[in-house]
């Protein structure tokens, strides 16, 4: 690395003369040595998934879980230190209940992608902290039906101003990501860790772009989630791994408009077809390998 | 006469002097001259509500109205308040009071979930029970008393304790709880309870009794309360919590009133004798 040894990487909030800052630099170090983490955003929900590197043979299995709920309707996977992350979630579990406590309302997860954001950039500002070494994707559904103010008594006059536009859409599903950096975007699918560089391939092939019409579904974006993750693993196969899946829909679809993971039936079957899909292609390979 | 009611009651100036606030703490003291005081008396009130245990679940129903004094100010008001699965409270007392409490379930109930995976048997006898929630809501209401200032309810807590059996128990401003095959808060607890007592003797009536037995009981009571309660409506709900869930309905009327007694007791309609 070229910054090794020019002294600009030794504190947080130093740029180089080149207009970089180390420290984050290396923050994407770490994240690149973590598990891969996907997101994506369905017509009908957001699927997050995370390919769980198992580091002991001790570990109950199926435990640990690593993605975590904000709120009710919004779900995080990271990928990168762990505990960079379980910090950043209870930051934006805070950040939730705050939002509540203020409007009375959930909050939305543009805000929450936005306050969050805002947070781990202030990591890289000062010399007395480090930047965040993980890269959060944030998946969540806003409700697209009329929602009572929480502790609603009542349902108010039945006429007068509402200041509401008549048959205006809102709500839908969201997807960010976040880098340490504090960078963020919305994503139509998000992929991070090891193998995101397979996974963004692979992510990029599905339909996802609602103006283009036909966008997956939320059951196929599972089943291709599953198989991204399998994919993704392909480069690191001598490491154990167990595929960890959630789920957020729409109020009227499986999971209710609330982060979920997925039913295990589900994400079994996922998995059966996402081996299959990649023997599939092994098959392939070697066919062209005999040509 | 003063008509400021924080001043009844205290010594009166011209034989006392003015009250000397150099004891009260500088905060105080600089800001009102007086010892802070917290809420005296509920505004926007809730009247009663009312519960059975029945062999597999509890029924629970409180009317839809909100009183301001003895005006019938908000006639939608849904004082029976679904926690989850398992668990359903009904409020009587100070409205406002009641909204703070839901709040406070709602953040409760989002901290509950966040370790919580999905919508099967496994994940559900992790739900908090009926009785975890009325033991966190006394320790909240006796905390608050203690510290002098009350949340104004009155609270039955209903549905199932963690072993699956029907649980029922009240909670009052005082942070009192207890425990009955019966129940009912405010003017209830003198007018539906011993109708509700006579159903439902003990705990062994109540593991005899059937859904639609306990549910008539209920509604039996709701109309003699509207009959005779100055502060009830007509419109209520009611809801049966059992394994299946919480069956919530937020519209019923009162059916098959009879008002004929009426005219031979004092003070009903336009009687003039």
């Amino acid at each position: 690395m070229t910054s090794i040894g020019t002294g600009y990487d030794l504190s947080n909030s130093v740029f180089s003369p080149d207009g970089r800052n180390f420290q984050v630099e290396y923050a994407v170090k770490a994240v690149e040595n973590g598990g891969t983490a996907i997101g994506i955003r369905c017509k009908d929900g957001v699927v997050l998934a995370l390919e769980k590197l198992v580091g002991s043979k001790l570990l109950k299995k199926d435990a640990n879980k690593r993605i975590a709920t904000v709120d009710r309707n919004m779900g995080v996977v990271h990928s990168g230190l762990l505990p960079d992350g379980r910090h950043f979630v209870s930051r934006a579990r805070d950040e939730a209940a705050s939002w509540r406590s203020t409007y009375k309302a959930p909050i939305p997860v543009s805000s929450l992608a936005n306050r969050m954001g805002a947070y781990v950039q202030a990591y890289t500002l000062y010399s007395s902290v480090r930047p965040f070494g993980i890269t959060a994707i944030i998946g969540g559904w806003d409700a697209e039906t009329e929602v009572d103010v929480d502790g609603a008594v009542g349902s108010g006059p039945k006429s007068g101003s509402g200041g509401k536009t008549e048959g205006a859409k809102q709500g839908g599903p969201y997807l960010y990501m976040i880098e340490p950096s504090g960078l963020y975007w919305g994503y139509y699918g998000a992929a991070t860790g090891k193998g995101r560089q397979a996974a963004k391939a692979e992510l990029e092939k599905l339909k996802l772009n609602p103006k283009d019409g036909d966008c997956i579904s939320l059951e196929e974006g599972v089943k291709e989630a599953a198989r991204i993750i399998y994919v993704a693993h392909e480069d690191s196969k001598d490491k154990d791994f167990e595929l960890e899946m959630t789920w957020i829909s729409a109020v009227n679809g499986p999971t209710k408009g609330r982060h979920e993971e997925v039913p295990k039936e589900l994400r079994e079957e996922a998995e059966r077809l996402a081996k299959i899909a990649l023997e599939g292609e092994d098959e392939e390979e070697e066919g062209k390998m005999e040509e | 006469m003063n008509h400021f009611p924080e001043a009844w009651g205290r010594p009166r100036d011209d034989i006392y002097g003015s009250y000397n606030p150099q004891f009260l703490p500088n905060s105080h003291a600089q800001q009102s001259g007086h010892p802070t005081t917290h809420t005296q008396s509920p505004i926007v009130t809730g009247t009663s509500v009312i519960a059975v245990k029945y062999k597999d679940g509890v029924v629970i129903a409180a009317d839809n109205l909100a009183s301001y004094g003895s005006l019938a100010r908000f006639t939608d008001v849904h004082r029976l308040k679904p926690f989850n699965k398992k668990a359903v409270v009904g409020f009587g007392g100070d409205v406002s009071d009641m909204q703070y409490l839901d709040r406070l379930l709602n953040s409760l109930d989002v901290k509950e979930n966040y370790s919580h995976g999905h919508d099967d048997a496994e994940s559900d006898k992790a739900l908090m029970s009926a009785k975890n929630l009325h033991t966190y809501l006394s320790k909240v209401m006796y905390k608050r008393r203690s510290d002098f200032n009350p949340l104004w309810n009155a609270l039955l807590v209903c549905g199932l304790s963690e072993d699956g059996t029907p649980f029922l128990a009240s909670v009052d401003l005082l942070g009192t709880t207890f425990s009955a095959p019966t129940l009912a808060t405010g003017f209830g607890a003198h007018l539906a309870q011993p109708i509700l007592r006579r159903v439902v003797p003990d705990e062994a009536a109540s593991k005899a009794l059937d859904k639609e037995a306990a549910v008539a009981a209920v509604k039996e009571c709701m109309k003699v309360l509207f009959y005779r309660d100055a502060r009830s409506m007509n419109e209520y709900s009611i809801a049966v919590v059992d394994k299946s869930g919480v069956d919530l309905k937020q519209k019923e009327k009162l059916e098959g009133q009879s008002w004929a007694f009426a005219e031979q007791i004092k003070g009903y309609g336009t009687q003039t004798v």
